[in-house]
């Protein structure tokens, strides 16, 4: 379980984020959905300890994340597993390389080993014969799903994605979606996904946040959001008219 | 600055970017480095015939003066400018573009120290490799002075060959090594923190690159000042 309490950041005199609070369970998708620039990325970067956080704390099943030292945050951090906006593939790595990366950095693996694990990982993903092409020879949505990938290799506890599906076609979206979906009930894992693409909402997210103008406007379920009378969320949730005729 | 040179998070991926980096930095510069020293060479051995032209100094000066520009400050200093506008501009656009691609967040994610990780050896390599580099351009713009030398008739294979021999400083070349080691850090260095801290897209990686490049030439240049008041004065 990932547990924010009362988080604030700013940056110079703009307050970014105002007194976030949120619990993102187990086994269990969050989605944190709002506008481009009302602070998802930030409060995503908090939660990871990309960005400190102002005031308040993150906890991890209980750890105090914001009052670790970098040595246990690495710790932590070995449980963690991260999807980003452009996938983050290291460009010099083959897609073999970059998901057997973190198993060469922290585990004692031997190298059948670790192809064995890198292996079934992009099977897990619906990639094969990928392995020794690099970041520049595959598409957004391949690069998106060795990115998956590579967030699995470790078996993490914590999932977080970061707009998962920026720049992919409709169907590349739903097999991201799927893929997250499954993956976070097949192992258990505690997700946290930043998006604002609505088709991900209703796929995937067993809790919905809301974020507005830095604070957290609206929490509820993936139905509940059809039908909410907060203005800024029903606003958000008009724009995709496919979802405006089902609320109807 | 205590992150970049803390303990390495597993030796062997280390020792194997190390190796990495001696090939990216120091076996690719090869090629420039020789042909440029060979040029450099020949140059001078050319302008110092030219300038030796009175009966009262003897021709194998010409070897001399080649001999003690070559060791005492062209291979140093000018091949290490060379190499901050080849390999700073490489390092920092590298970097730069691995921080706004987000693979350095990438990296820190996954609990890896990056700047160890991405610096460290490169830091390592520069300050192994340069003075082989240094040592091969020092061997190549003498031969260069020696085969232009002969070939533009200015100097006679004999003295040229006494010349380079006339009197030779073993701490000359020390010299010259030291200055090196200094240079590559700076080199390694000043481009890696100017890609590290990029922000912004593309055109900031290219503005990165463009400082690194900058920065560590002045500095070089600074500190050629300060090594040789402090090794030769």
């Amino acid at each position: 379980m990932i547990e924010a309490r009362n988080i604030s950041k700013s940056f110079g005199q703009k307050e970014v984020l105002k007194n976030i609070s949120l619990v993102a369970e187990q086994g269990k998708t969050t989605l944190v959905i709002g506008e481009s620039g009302h602070g998802k990325t930030v409060l995503m970067k908090c939660l990871v300890g990309l960005e400190e956080v102002g005031s308040g704390a993150v906890f991890y099943d209980g750890r105090n994340f914001s009052e670790m030292k970098i040595k246990q945050r690495k710790e932590i951090r070995r449980e963690m597993g991260m999807l980003f906006q452009g996938a983050a593939l290291f460009d010099s790595l083959s897609a073999e390389e970059n998901v057997g990366f973190p198993l060469s950095m922290f585990t004692t693996m031997n190298e059948e080993e670790k192809l064995e694990r890198v292996n079934f990982c992009l099977k897990r993903v619906n990639l094969e014969n990928v392995n020794k092409l690099f970041p520049s020879e595959l598409s957004g949505g391949m690069k998106k799903r060795v990115g998956i990938a590579r967030a699995i290799a470790m078996s993490p506890k914590y999932l977080f994605c970061d707009e998962p599906n920026s720049g992919l076609d409709p169907l590349t979206s739903l097999v991201i979606d799927d893929l997250i979906k499954e993956i976070t009930q097949e192992f258990n894992i505690t997700t946290i996904v930043n998006t604002h693409d609505m088709n991900s909402v209703m796929e995937i997210g067993d809790k919905v946040i809301f974020i507005y103008n830095g604070q957290k406007w609206w929490e509820g379920s993936s139905k509940d959001i059809l039908h909410t009378d907060n203005k800024e969320v029903a606003e958000f949730v008009g724009t995709a008219k496919v979802l405006k005729e089902l609320g109807k | 600055m205590m992150q970049t040179f803390s303990k390495p998070e597993k030796r062997s991926v280390f020792r194997k970017r190390i190796f990495e980096e001696i090939d990216k930095l120091g076996i690719s510069s090869l090629p420039i480095v020789i042909i440029i020293s060979l040029f450099m060479g020949a140059v001078i051995t050319i302008q110092a015939a030219f300038g030796f032209e009175s009966p009262w100094i003897p021709l194998y000066a010409v070897g001399i003066t080649t001999r003690d520009s070559v060791i005492l400050e062209f291979a140093p200093t000018l091949v290490s400018l060379i190499l901050a506008g080849k390999v700073g501009s490489s390092i920092a656009s590298e970097i730069g573009q691995m921080r706004v691609s987000e693979q350095i967040d990438a990296l820190e994610i996954m609990g890896v120290n990056s700047s160890s990780h991405l610096i460290f050896p490169k830091i390592i390599a520069a300050v192994f490799i340069n003075p082989f580099l240094i040592i091969i351009s020092m061997f190549t713009g003498i031969l260069g002075g020696l085969f232009f030398g002969i070939l533009t008739n200015v100097v006679t294979p004999y003295e040229y060959l006494y010349g380079i021999q006339y009197d030779f400083r073993l701490y000359n070349v020390i010299y010259a090594l030291i200055k090196t080691v200094a240079f590559a850090f700076i080199i390694a260095s000043v481009a890696s923190y100017h890609g590290y801290f990029t922000k912004g897209g593309a055109l900031e990686v290219g503005r990165s690159s463009t400082k690194a490049v900058v920065y560590s030439s002045l500095l070089i240049l600074l500190f050629n000042f300060i090594l040789t008041q402090l090794l030769l004065a």
